[in-house]
């Protein structure tokens, strides 16, 4: 078998469009925008990116698992802010902060009147911990929220409500220690990592490519991930949760796992935000931030890691565009792609493009028929409530017949018009609660 | 205790506690709203807040008229009763256009309602100005009674506690002991039976979220009386007062007294003594933490899951 037969042949990569859709998107972030657009657009690219590390997670937590977090800024916070630390630390050496009255010392410590490093602060000194704590410090907490909530059954929309308290909780916290987080400015005046400076525009490009690189990466974890078992056990938790756990599956530990695993991309996003931006503050964690995440992740396509991607860029793109043309409009436009997403795309960007390319019947694979477990959802969530027929979603995803699938949305649309299906409220608090 | 004598303490409680009261009536008018919309329909209303903002901003702007014309006096019971049917029929509105086809998506409603809850910020934002503005107040609402020297009780507070007992007493009174509440309870229940005796659930289900809208409606116009208005004022209560519900346990009218009496109380008691950040993050740890033991929260109903 050449390369290009043994890729399209991968579960993992999803076949021959799977194949298509992680060039053009690489093609796009390594060669079109680096060549395309100069280094101040392509650090602001590299900064939307970061972002969508956050809705590569939740494409995973909410798309496939149907667990809706309004909390992801947290995660990003805490990776952004542990990597800022040990910048700001190696920022404020004893020598460049003399005339502060306690050298060596971050700057709002001393203006807040602090004479010591806090001991919290002092293992950020060495890069090595840094790296570990952004990678686990965010999963950890993860796993704490998740465990007390999904052990108890805590799902859906109180989850939802719950992870967005403590997304106030804690921008409220950051802004509140003043002392010890910088406050409502944040960390700001960062410049060097391990004596390399990264504001000049060769450091922007690397981290630049370095971000990407590691968005790839979390990419394809995901899409490993999503082609195992495991995959297709989230999968059929987000449709029928209860009918997994009388399969003798314990559902909340595999929501745990995805939980802190979203958790780990957005802490490397927010890691990665703070190293191309330079700074990193408290209105990136709270609850505006986390659902604007969110909206990233729906505008791509909630089911598609691809379509995530594209939908953060093009949403952060078009918030650029009106904050510096229209700042009114804005609002008016964000508010917009909310309800028009829920209404009309519930499937996003990704599910427009898999309307026409199964239309036109473009990259369809004649060969061999590869195991596809990306199923354009949405039908999907509605579904899981309402309708006591086969899990025809599960269905979808084991097979890749476009004509099933077809078949299921055109069966599945019709039924959310309808007016009051047979639904037992009671039945579905139950499952919620 | 913090270098205060037992009696400054025993002052600070009553005038702190005092002003969670005015806290708490806002809250508790919010979070029956929300009770009414979440707790029974299990939509999540995120533009809740606006509903409140649009409650709001109608009284300040009676209050303007009628310090024109002259009858400041007199004015707040309209702004009350025109702010309840400016929201009843916005959110009867938003019902129709909008939440209707998502009832079977509750977390598309989350999203599908903050959108909505952007677009009327801007909306306000355009039509009002950034800048916040404040209702004129009847006279006698201003000044407040002394029942010793050292405790001070502002009667505007004293009002909105009134109307926040009436209006919690109709909500009761409707839910339970009206046909409306009786229609509503069923539908909750067990919608297609509901359907099959003759309840027009589309109907109900209508003039439930409105409800619930005109009730934040009347919370705006409380709130005019204890702080100035912005285009953003509702943003700050709302996660508040999905707090309070979900505390409260959600379909209990005891409970969502319970809980926004005990989050208001703990919040403006705790600021009085530590920052006003740090009490707020205390309180909502405290109810994150509770909520974590006790998902179902405070005084849910008994269900067999």
């Amino acid at each position: 078998m050449t390369l290009w037969e043994k890729m399209k042949a991968s579960p993992v990569l999803g076949g021959k469009e799977g194949v298509i859709g992680l060039a053009v998107l690489a093609a796009i972030i390594f060669v079109v925008l680096p060549l395309g657009v100069d280094i101040f657009r392509l650090n602001l690219i590299g900064k939307y990116l970061t972002y969508a590390f956050v809705a590569v997670g939740l494409v995973m937590l909410w798309g496939h698992g149907g667990i809706l977090s309004l909390g992801q800024g947290i995660f990003f916070g805490l990776g952004g802010y542990a990597m800022a630390m040990f910048l700001k630390l190696e920022a404020s050496d004893p020598l460049s902060t003399k005339i502060q009255s306690t050298p060596g010392i971050p700057d709002f410590m001393d203006w807040n009147q602090l004479t010591a490093l806090p001991w919290f602060w002092e293992p950020f000194k060495s890069l090595p911990f840094t790296i570990f704590a952004v990678l686990t410090i965010p999963a950890l907490f993860a796993y704490i929220i998740g465990y007390a909530m999904f052990k108890r059954r805590v799902g859906g929309v109180y989850f939802s409500i719950i992870t967005q308290a403590i997304a106030l909780i804690l921008s409220i916290l950051i802004v509140g220690q003043q002392g010890y987080t910088g406050g409502v400015n944040g960390m700001t005046d960062l410049r060097t990592m391990l004596g390399w400076d990264i504001r000049t525009d060769s450091a922007k490009y690397i981290l630049y490519f370095v971000n990407g690189l590691l968005l790839f990466g979390a990419i394809f974890l995901s899409k490993y991930i999503m082609s195992s078992k495991f995959g297709m056990l989230l999968l059929a938790m987000r449709d029928k949760e209860e009918r997994v756990r009388f399969s003798g599956y314990d559902v909340s530990n595999f929501k745990i796992f995805i939980f802190c695993l979203a958790a780990m991309m957005s802490a490397v996003g927010g890691a990665m935000f703070t190293l191309q931006v330079g700074f990193m503050s408290p209105s990136f964690v709270g609850i505006v931030p986390s659902i604007e995440m969110v909206i990233f992740c729906a505008v791509g396509g909630r089911a598609s890691l691809i379509g995530a991607v594209y939908g953060t860029l093009l949403v952060n793109y078009g918030k650029t565009v009106f904050s510096e043309t229209y700042p009114e409009m804005w609002l008016f436009l964000m508010g917009g792609l909310f309800i028009s997403v829920v209404m009309f795309f519930p499937s996003g960007l990704a599910g427009i493009w898999d309307k026409y390319a199964t239309k036109y019947g473009w990259f369809k694979d004649k060969a061999e028929p590869v195991k596809k477990p990306e199923v354009s959802i949405a039908e999907g969530e509605a579904q899981a409530v309402l309708t006591e027929t086969t899990p025809e979603t599960t269905l979808a995803a084991k097979t890749n017949d476009a004509v099933i699938k077809k078949a299921t949305r055109k069966k599945a649309a019709p039924k959310q018009t309808e007016p009051a299906p047979a639904i037992d409220s009671n039945k579905m608090r139950g499952a919620e609660a | 205790m913090f270098g205060y004598s037992m009696a400054d303490i025993g002052n600070i409680v009553v005038m702190q506690g005092f002003s969670g009261l005015s806290m708490f009536t806002v809250l508790l008018l919010m979070a029956l709203g929300l009770a009414i919309i979440f707790g029974q329909m299990g939509v999540i209303n995120m533009a809740h807040g606006e509903f409140m903002t649009i409650g709001a901003y109608t009284t300040v702007l009676i209050s303007k008229v009628a310090a024109s014309y002259g009858f400041t006096n007199y004015y707040f019971v309209f702004a009350i009763a025109i702010a309840f049917l400016l929201a009843f029929a916005v959110g009867y509105f938003i019902e129709f256009i909008m939440i209707r086809h998502l009832y079977k998506r509750p977390l598309d409603t989350l999203l599908a309602t903050w959108g909505l809850s952007l677009v009327m910020q801007q909306i306000f934002r355009s039509s009002f100005g950034a800048k916040e503005v404040s209702a004129e107040l009847p006279e006698w609402m201003l000044g407040s009674f002394k029942p010793t020297p050292d405790i001070d009780i502002p009667i505007n507070g004293v009002f909105v506690m009134v109307l926040a007992a009436l209006v919690t007493f109709g909500v009761y009174m409707f839910m339970y002991k009206s046909r409306w509440g009786l229609r509503v309870r069923a539908t909750v229940q067990n919608r297609t039976m509901a359907g099959a005796v003759g309840i027009n659930t589309a109907k109900v289900d209508r003039v439930t979220f409105a409800l619930g809208c005109g009730i934040a409606g009347i919370a705006g116009a409380a709130f005019t009386t204890i702080a100035s208005t912005g285009p953003t004022t509702g943003t700050l209560y709302i996660v508040d007062s999905f707090m309070v519900v979900v505390f409260g346990g959600a379909a209990s009218i005891v409970g969502t007294i319970a809980s926004a009496f005990g989050i208001a109380q703990a919040q403006s008691i705790l600021q009085f003594f530590m920052t006003s950040s740090m009490g707020k993050v205390s309180t909502l740890l405290v109810i994150v933490t509770i909520l974590m033991m006790k998902p179902e929260g405070l005084f849910a109903s008994k269900l067999r899951k």
